[in-house]
């Protein structure tokens, strides 16, 4: 938890946190601290600092190439794919520093799991294949558990019912917002404490969308969620907590309700009246 | 107006017409050869391609009939000690060059495989003729695997850094957010993924090498009878084949034509296997 003290001059506004004033202080699953990322020369984000609930669903928007996917990244280390990444600040998974130097990023990506914008299940692979891969490939062969596991993530998802008799046939075969659903089962079948969404529904039809925000409500009861989502609307619909970003910089935090009511920065306020972004 | 018009559309038809007319007689062109080469196996081959040619032994000289079943066989044997040596280290290679390695020692790699694909196959031949062959004392079946399983190491590693590179990017990522190891991601999701591209360069890598004489002719040497050690010179349906072609006796070239047949038509089957490979449906890559 070593955090370098700062120098006043260097020091950038705290953004307000959420429930500072409320009774119970949530418990917080990350602690993220002035954290800035540069892929080559260019700065993606600088200094964001921004605790996360646990149990809530947070949601970063912005306009396109304001630092959010970045930042949600940043959570389980997927920026590290990218060559020539640098990464200042810290970021702690319930106190634990994730960019400690003996931290295997493998084992912070089971922890936090990540669904993203295009579904990906593996196209060499069955519905109940993709599903449990995760576990197979991470030494689980045991046929019993991983049937169970199978069904119970499946049934997380809201899929179950509608592809049981069908486990056999190719993850491909589904329909979009299935198989975005089917992602989002195989992320639970690793039993991460978190999981991230990157912009989950913008390829996805109104009705499937509406499926997985409704997951994604039950989900919360379980697991932290962090989303990123280009639609305010959704942004409003889902979350707990709303972050604006902007240029790289964490502009507003706080809660969803505040910040689309009575947001405190200028630049959130037309960001969401939509007079620019 | 008009009509200056309509002339300007006429001679535009003309035009449209006259480069899809030469498209048609460069693309009969292409064919041709190949009709031609068939044809000519078939008429001068096919008689003496009988149930001798693939179970006897060549026939001395004058003798009439005999067959080509150790050149058949000591082909095959060639082309699996070539694979063993050129399998691994060009798929291995090539994914190397897909998922690893800095961009610019890629690209330099890359070059020189480039260069190693254009060399020419006899110059393979000097080289194992220079490392193996005089070192240890004699030609044999080693040297002329070795021989064709370095021609197909660059050839393996290009197709298959081509297919690995075509492997969505979100499938590695899919894995690795499951905490998958990097390995393990590459190994069990994305060459299987592209699996069907990656046996597909095998096999006309081996389809290319199956037909090589050169290389052979001072390393695997040929061999009239059967080869009882994988040390000493081993027969190859390519080199009897020269070695037929280029007697002076019209029994040995109508051998050699079926030889060529039999040869040519063992590739054709395996492009054909290619072609079937990477007709069907599934996996999004090649």
């Amino acid at each position: 938890m070593a955090t370098p003290e700062q120098s006043v001059t260097e020091r950038v506004e705290r953004p307000p946190q959420p429930l500072e004033s409320a009774e119970p202080a949530p418990q917080l699953t990350f602690e993220a601290k002035n954290v800035s990322i540069w892929y080559g020369e260019k700065r993606a984000i600088e200094n964001v600092t921004l605790d996360i609930a646990s149990n809530a669903v947070t949601a970063i928007i912005g306009p396109s190439g304001c630092g959010k996917s970045t930042f949600l990244r940043a959570l389980n280390r997927m920026h590290e794919l990218v060559p020539k990444t640098r990464m200042d600040g810290t970021v702690l998974l319930h106190g634990e520093d994730l960019y400690s130097k003996t931290v295997d990023p493998a084992i912070v990506r089971r922890r936090v799991g990540m669904i993203f914008q295009k579904s990906n299940p593996f196209p060499t692979m069955t519905i109940g294949e993709n599903v449990v891969v995760g576990l197979r490939l991470n030494g689980v062969h045991n046929q019993k558990f991983l049937n169970e596991r199978l069904e119970k993530s499946l049934r997380m998802a809201a899929l179950w019912d509608e592809v049981k008799d069908d486990l056999h046939k190719p993850g491909t075969s589904l329909s979009g917002g299935q198989q975005q659903r089917l992602c989002i089962a195989r992320s639970l079948a690793v039993e991460p404490e978190v999981i991230l969404m990157d912009e989950p529904c913008s390829a996805l039809d109104p009705i499937a969308t509406a499926k997985i925000e409704e997951l994604i409500h039950e989900l919360k009861a379980k697991y932290t969620i962090v989303t990123v989502t280009h639609n305010m609307q959704q942004a409003g619909r889902i979350s707990d907590y709303t972050a604006f970003m902007y240029l790289g910089r964490l502009i507003e935090f706080g809660p969803t309700t505040k910040i689309f009511t009575n947001p405190t920065e200028k630049q959130t306020e037309d960001y969401i009246t939509g007079r620019f972004g | 107006m008009h009509l200056e018009r309509a002339h300007h559309h006429a001679w535009r038809k003309i035009k449209s017409a006259l480069a899809s007319g030469i498209a048609f007689v460069s693309a009969v062109l292409v064919i041709t050869p190949l009709a031609l080469v068939f044809f000519h196996l078939v008429i001068n081959g096919a008689s003496s391609v009988n149930w001798d040619f693939f179970t006897k032994l060549p026939a001395p000289v004058g003798a009439v009939g005999g067959g080509m079943v150790n050149a058949i066989v000591g082909s095959l044997e060639l082309l699996a000690i070539a694979g063993v040596i050129g399998i691994p280290i060009g798929v291995l290679g090539g994914v190397y060059l897909a998922e690893y390695g800095s961009a610019r020692l890629n690209s330099v790699l890359r070059f020189l495989a480039d260069v190693l694909n254009g060399v020419p196959s006899i110059t393979w031949g000097v080289v194992v003729y220079g490392l193996v062959v005089l070192r240890f004392k004699g030609f044999s079946a080693y040297a002329g695997g070795l021989a064709l399983g370095l021609i197909m190491i660059p050839l393996i590693l290009r197709t298959t850094e081509e297919v690995v590179l075509l492997v969505p990017n979100g499938y590695r990522e899919a894995a690795l957010a499951l905490g998958v190891s990097r390995w393990k991601t590459i190994v069990h999701i994305v060459m299987k993924t592209a699996s069907k591209g990656i046996i597909t360069g095998i096999l006309l890598a081996l389809a290319r090498i199956g037909g090589e004489t050169a290389p052979l002719l001072f390393t695997a040497f040929g061999n009239r009878f059967w080869n009882h050690s994988l040390s000493e010179p081993i027969a190859a349906l390519p080199l009897q084949i020269f070695t037929y072609a280029i007697s002076p006796y019209d029994d040995w070239h109508r051998q050699a034509w079926a030889g060529a047949l039999v040869l040519v038509t063992g590739i054709f089957c395996v492009n054909i296997l290619v072609r079937f490979l990477t007709r069907g449906r599934g996996a999004p890559v090649v």
